[in-house]
């Protein structure tokens, strides 16, 4: 005799509150890697209720681009202070004042974020470093097991990753590897924000409707900033816009929208006939296999 | 509305048009949006091709669309008003044990690719004993390719004739496997029927899919919840001097009231209660993540197994397996190994390799000295701590075991404890 089937997103969650308890059991020093973008709000939710009435046993760990959207660094520090959690920041500012990283010509700061994160994992020894990436978004994170080891380098090699079977995670590593961690690897952009809406988790507003000085380039609108825009011909107009993700300011476009509500926002991401990557990450539009290169660099 | 979620996984072998499938379905239930058709557009022409050549929206790596093959799993996400898909993309070639053992772990169907033209071969016949030896409830065989046989009905027939009895003979029950001719490359039955195979009359490959019932959790199995972590509070906090065993209900249910054992230990006690951040359930089936109160104060942590006291697993540090071995390194009898079976890792001593299964004859055949890549082979185990288990058959999640490298940390090994696959004679059936 069966019961009725998990409702699609009761056994997503369990899965994902699965994996946290896997986490906290098998690794030393765990982290969640924060971005203040809706898929890191949702690790953080779900590791609450894995562990509730406890407090998450771990901290979390922003790297932090020096492009950022005021809204998304006070709704972080909000977060952090309800949730008593640490919080680790990495500055990719600091890295580039002491040399250690050059300023690209291009003005992004997306691809150097993958120095400050592997130094700042070496330095407090991580060894699981918990993401929000989900196998829906992109094709070379479609191949990424849950948990996924990283070597000394912080690479990732797609031919030889471990089989993962049923839901026996294999979290072994030698001293200096670390495993990324994947919880929410099968749930898919709506999945998320259905999942928003009935929990009611509170985002940072930049992913409603609002007005902003924006200019095009590259058929994307970018926010004025001092990451180098606009340039040349290109014109700052006050528009109404919303991200569909958070990321470095000088890569991560905004698109035309006036979903100003949950409902709304579902209703247009339902409708979309683009990828949340492809409509606003100039940095996934290099080449074919943009992210596959920069996962093999230590990248998340 | 609520909304189901159905896990399933492709197998066939290379040049099948697995792929093309994959994106033909991902294609036509419109789950490809404009930027990833954009894409895979551009790079086809870069390829000389006319047409978009669909397998690229799921070949992912570099190297598989440099050499045309698909080289790991790959995960892909699809839905349609009623239900949501989960689909693991098993590539054929070399790994096959490997990615179709992975894909197969989590599947509750499978769909099995043939080329009409060449009909059931030997790599079908090795991947219908993996999904038997899962244990994957339903499969599907679809016939691919039959715009290259003139959509001819009989072609159809034999190979579905011949692929019954095999699957009769692995101990798949007929109504469990469903056949449905298919071309990926024109779309004929994978979303929309074919008006060139008026013969067939059953459903369309995404119809069916949409149409299988998901098998939910059996309320009348025993039992299970492997603990994952101890969530403990203190006396300042919030809720105070909390004290509950945290984990995923495994098999059966569990509800208030309940006498459980923990074992290895033996200890018994009652569940007080079963709670979830958003409050205490009535009852909790398995797949749900829970953490279990209980009435009694007992040592209990990680590794440990809640179970029903009426029907508990049985303790053991002597298990027989039957082993996928999945690594290049070969496997000799007194390998000492890691065993990780629920939340538990220990030591394991290999045994003797008791048989082969033949996958040409799908018959266990005499033992070699050595396991080799893709081998199936029944094992003994001697392991350092006494685990809890039950037949794979019976409870997967209790039944189910890792072996892994000490040195390393490779995953080399999926083991099924009991004896998973009831091999039948092709001939008389079940």
């Amino acid at each position: 005799m069966t019961a009725p089937a998990l409702d699609a997103l009761d056994a997503l969650e369990s899965e994902s509150i699965h994996i946290f308890r896997e986490v906290a059991g098998e690794f030393d020093r765990p982290v969640i890697l924060f971005s203040g973008g809706k898929d890191s709000t949702l690790l953080v939710h779900l590791a609450a209720k894995a562990f509730a009435p406890a407090p998450i046993p771990f901290g979390l760990l922003h790297v932090d681009t020096g492009h950022n959207y005021p809204e998304v660094i006070d709704f972080r520090d909000r977060l952090v202070a309800r949730l008593g959690l640490r919080l680790e920041v990495a500055r990719v500012q600091d890295w580039i004042d002491d040399g250690r990283l050059v300023e690209r010509a291009d003005g992004t700061r997306n691809p150097l974020q993958t120095t400050p994160l592997l130094d700042t994992i070496n330095a407090h020894r991580f060894d699981a470093v918990v993401g929000g990436a989900r196998r829906d978004e992109e094709r070379a994170r479609a191949k990424e097991r849950i948990l996924s080891l990283r070597d000394a380098f912080g690479r990732w090699d797609p031919r030889r990753q471990r089989p993962e079977l049923w839901n026996l995670y294999n979290g072994r590593h030698a001293p200096g590897e670390h495993v990324r961690v994947f919880p929410i690897s099968n749930w898919t952009e709506l999945d998320v924000w259905r999942y928003i809406r009935r929990e009611g988790i509170e985002l940072p507003s930049i992913y409603y409707a609002h007005r902003r000085e924006v200019f095009r380039r590259d058929g994307m609108w970018l926010a004025a900033g001092p990451w180098g825009g606009p340039r040349g011909t290109e014109r700052v107009e006050l528009r109404t816009v919303r991200y569909r993700t958070v990321g470095d300011g000088s890569c991560t476009g905004a698109v035309e929208s006036t979903a100003a509500t949950l409902d709304e926002v579902i209703a247009e991401v339902t409708a979309s006939r683009l990828t949340e990557r492809g409509a606003t990450r100039a940095d996934d539009r290099l080449s074919e296999a943009a992210m596959e290169d920069r996962k093999r660099e230590g990248y998340f | 509305m609520t909304r189901d979620l159905l896990r399933f996984a492709t197998a066939g072998s290379v040049d099948d048009g697995k792929s093309t499938l994959v994106g033909r379905l991902l294609y036509d239930t419109k789950s490809v949006l404009a930027d990833q058709i954009e894409a895979v557009t551009r790079a086809s022409a870069d390829r000389g091709l006319a047409t978009p050549d669909l397998s690229l929206l799921v070949d992912g790596l570099r190297a598989e669309r440099e050499q045309g093959i698909t080289i790991d799993v790959a995960y892909r996400y699809f839905s349609t008003p009623s239900r949501e898909f989960v689909l693991a993309d098993t590539p054929g070639h070399v790994q096959y044990t490997r990615n179709t053992v992975t894909g197969a772990s989590t599947a509750e169907l499978a769909v099995l690719l043939v080329d009409a033209r060449h009909g059931v071969v030997e790599q079908t016949r090795r991947h219908a004993a993996v999904l038997a030896l899962l244990r994957v409830p339903r499969l599907v065989l679809a016939i691919n390719k039959i715009d290259l046989v003139g959509y001819d009905e009989g072609v159809v027939a034999a190979i579905a004739k011949e692929f019954a009895g095999l699957a009769r003979s692995l101990g798949f029950a007929d109504p469990a496997v469903v056949t449905i001719p298919v071309s990926a490359l024109l779309g004929d039955n994978v979303v929309e029927p074919s008006a060139r195979t008026p013969w067939y009359e059953g459903p369309t490959l995404l119809g069916h899919l949409e149409s299988v019932p998901v098998t939910g959790p059996d309320v009348t199995a025993p039992f299970r919840m492997p603990v994952q972590y101890v969530i403990r509070t203190g006396p300042g906090a919030a809720v105070s001097d909390y004290r509950g065993y945290a984990g995923q209900v495994a098999a059966g249910t569990v509800a208030a009231g309940d006498e459980v054992v923990v074992l290895p230990g033996g200890a018994r006690t009652t569940v007080a209660s079963v709670q979830t951040a958003d409050g205490p359930l009535a009852a909790a089936g398995a797949g749900r993540s829970v953490t279990v109160l209980l009435t009694d104060d007992i040592d209990i942590s990680r590794g440990d197994v809640l179970a029903s006291a009426a029907a508990p697993p049985r303790v053991t540090d002597e298990l027989e397996a039957t082993l996928c071995w999945l690594a290049e390194k070969p496997l000799r009898p007194g390998a000492r190994l890691l065993l990780k079976h629920g939340t538990r890792t220990t030591p394991v001593l290999v045994g003797a390799i008791t048989e082969r299964l033949d996958t040409d004859t799908l018959t266990f055949g005499a033992a070699p000295a050595e396991l080799a890549i893709n081998d199936i082979a029944r094992v003994g185990l001697h392991t350092a701590d006494p685990l809890p288990v039950d037949d794979y058959a019976d409870v997967r999640a209790t039944g189910s075991v890792l072996l892994i490298d000490p040195q390393t940390g490779n995953t080399l090994a999926a083991g099924l404890l009991g004896t998973p696959l009831a091999l039948l004679d092709p001939l008389t059936g079940p």
